[in-house]
């Protein structure tokens, strides 16, 4: 479960991310939609700790970021807006890399390679330098690499950016197995179709603020709307640029 | 620390299937010098034994003014060859460079001779050429001793003692050592040791630092649970294990030139056999890790692979300086300077090369300062990393 609460964040005389609250449930796959520019890439990697919230608190299945971010880090796995494989390392050395990073040992790194690999469907180019990866095999094996410490909770920023259609029709299917697997799925994106399509609760961004944080079902009743569209096109009022 | 060798383990190998990193430390780094070195010195060489072997060539303008001068200069193995040319003429065709040396000998030389007043010769030579110039020398030499024997033989005539001429007798002791003679040429080969050091780790450092953050994959390793000093001393320890690699086989390819670059015969011994080149090894290794903290730091603070080239290129002569002003006010081994790294390197390879004796404080000393400058770009270079702008 990831809570943030009351989270801001400014880069000089801009205001990126003001007094975000949500939570992300476990079992759930909770998507943070809002333009480009809105604060959910700021947002996020305050979740994950490479940028530290100006004030408010997250906590990552209890744990305070600001407290033990290394701690919190291992509940997380994280496949962030550029994640660029190593080219001259295969698929496995990659995955064995972050995964000998996050503490695991020889035997562990082995065996959850071999599960992510047949989960993730990796097996036919595992051992293949990631230098000449097709966009679908990347995101495969950037996410073997996110979950190859069995993360409880998965954060991932604007995944479908730059994919192909198999390669994001594969990256669902992905992330409803992880779901289905009781984890904590919280995804950015800028696509209201694809948040709508995938996940059961939405946060909406805009200019750094929470507008709307509900069931995708909830928004649908509360709107009265015929499609999830224009249900959403009420929520987010004035906010442009949301595709 | 399991991070850090999980780091270093990583990058080092990475880059040993990179073509271009492999390039650039295992073959270009260390192999420059001493190829270049060695032909340099095989030039020299061919030069100096030709130029020695060679009689100079003179082109000889009236000739006949002067029976006995030409006799001499022919005695004196010179080369003659006779012309009849005015002074324009002379001048032209050297500058044209159909004849390297052109004396000419007037009309007047004759009766001024007999006279005993001055006879007037014309040496025509371009000093620009280092060729000529030298054959130029040697004639103004032989003219020089073929005037002073006529000049003893008219005073023994008057019945005045030719000593009388000769005040001063300058006898000259040159105490250069074959093997510090060789030291002038030895200098510059210390200054391509410590470049092969830094291109050694060149790429690694651009890779595992600007490499990381244009591939796209530093975010995904800044989020995992490990301390940043882990992860940059790991990717600096990668680049000194490049370096020492780079380094060693710099030396062993100065060990094989100098096998076969005959020195000797140019009055130079070098003294560079396994062992001085194992001494060598040692003093540049505390040089190893101030090069790749400084590298690494210097490409973190890039964004693009292009970028970290361009800065890291002006790296590359960083260690140049202090060795370049070193040999501006020749500046010897002093305590004091053994705390300027490279210069200190610099310094006590050179005292290594001469078989000089080298104290042991010195040693201590230049690699006590280069280490202490390494650990404070180290921090340096992990507090940068630790700065959320390192996501850029």
């Amino acid at each position: 479960m990831i809570e943030a609460s009351n989270l801001s964040k400014r880069f000089g005389a801009v205001e990126a991310v003001r007094d975000v609250s949500f939570v992300a449930r476990d079992g759930e796959i909770t998507g943070i939609l809002g333009a480009n520019g809105a604060g959910k890439s700021t947002t996020l990697r305050m979740l994950y700790g490479v940028l530290t919230p100006d004030s408010g608190a997250a906590r990552i299945d209890g744990i305070d970021i600001r407290g033990e971010i290394s701690k919190a880090r291992a509940h997380l796995g994280v496949l962030p807006h550029a994640a660029g494989l190593y080219g001259n390392l295969t698929a496995r050395e990659n995955i064995h890399y972050f995964g000998s990073l996050q503490g695991l040992d020889a035997a562990r790194l082995a065996s959850r390679t071999a599960d992510l690999s047949r989960i993730l469907g990796l097996e036919s180019f595992i051992d293949r330098r990631a230098k000449g990866f097709s966009q679908g095999q990347r995101i495969k094996t950037a996410l073997a690499r996110a979950l190859v410490h069995d993360p409880g909770n998965i954060v991932l920023d604007e995944p479908t950016n730059g994919l192909d259609v198999m390669a994001i029709r594969n990256l669902r299917e992905m992330l409803l197995a992880l779901k289905r697997q009781g984890r904590c799925v919280l995804f950015s994106s800028h696509v209201m179709q694809e948040v709508a399509a995938l996940c059961d609760r939405v946060v909406i961004i805009g200019h750094g603020k929470v507008l709307a944080d509900a069931t995708v079902q909830s928004i649908r009743e509360r709107s009265g709307a015929a499609s999830l569209e224009e249900a959403f096109l009420q929520v987010l009022g004035d906010t442009e640029g949301v595709s | 620390m399991r991070a850090l060798f999980t780091v270093f383990a990583k990058e080092f190998r990475e880059n040993l299937r990179d073509r271009r990193t492999l390039v650039s430390a295992l073959l270009f780094g260390p192999l420059f010098g001493p190829l270049l070195f060695g032909l340099m010195v095989s030039r020299m060489l061919n030069q100096s034994v030709a130029e020695s072997d060679e009689p100079i060539r003179i082109t000889l303008s009236g000739g006949d003014h002067a029976p006995g001068l030409t006799h001499y200069l022919q005695a004196q193995g010179v080369k003659l060859t006779m012309a009849n040319l005015s002074e324009s003429e002379a001048r032209a065709a050297v500058r044209r460079g159909t004849d390297q040396v052109v004396l000419i000998i007037p009309k007047e030389y004759g009766p001024r001779f007999s006279a005993a007043a001055p006879a007037p010769v014309l040496l025509v030579a371009d000093s620009s050429d280092s060729q000529t110039r030298k054959s130029a020398d040697r004639a103004r030499l032989i003219l020089g001793s073929y005037a002073s024997s006529i000049a003893q033989l008219r005073l023994q005539v008057r019945g005045v003692s030719p000593l009388l001429a000769v005040p001063v007798a300058v006898n000259e002791v040159d105490v250069a050592t074959p093997t510090g003679r060789a030291v002038v040429v030895l200098g510059f080969m210390t200054y391509f040791v410590l470049f092969a050091v830094l291109m050694g780790g060149l790429y690694l450092a651009i890779d595992s630092t600007a490499g990381e953050r244009e591939r796209g994959s530093l975010e995904a390793l800044l989020s995992l649970p490990v301390a940043r000093a882990g992860l940059v001393g790991g990717k600096i320890l990668a680049t000194c294990a490049y370096m020492c690699i780079s380094l060693g086989l710099s030396l062993t390819g100065f060990v094989v030139v100098f096998r076969f670059v005959p020195l000797e015969k140019l009055g130079m011994s070098a003294n560079l056999g396994v062992g001085t080149a194992l001494t060598l090894f040692a003093i540049c290794l505390p040089f190893v890790p101030l090069g790749a903290a400084l590298m690494t730091l210097v490409a973190s603070f890039t964004r693009s692979y292009r970028e970290a080239q361009t800065y890291l290129t002006s790296v590359l002569l960083v260690p140049t300086l202090p060795i370049a002003f070193a040999s501006i006010y020749s500046l010897k081994t002093k305590a004091s300077l053994m705390f300027i790294p490279s210069l200190s390197q610099h310094l006590l390879m050179t005292s290594v090369l001469k078989d000089e004796p080298v104290a042991a404080l010195d040693v201590w000393v230049s690699a006590g300062a280069s280490l202490a400058l390494a650990g404070l770009l180290m921090v340096l270079t992990a507090r940068h990393w630790r700065r959320e702008t390192m996501l850029g």
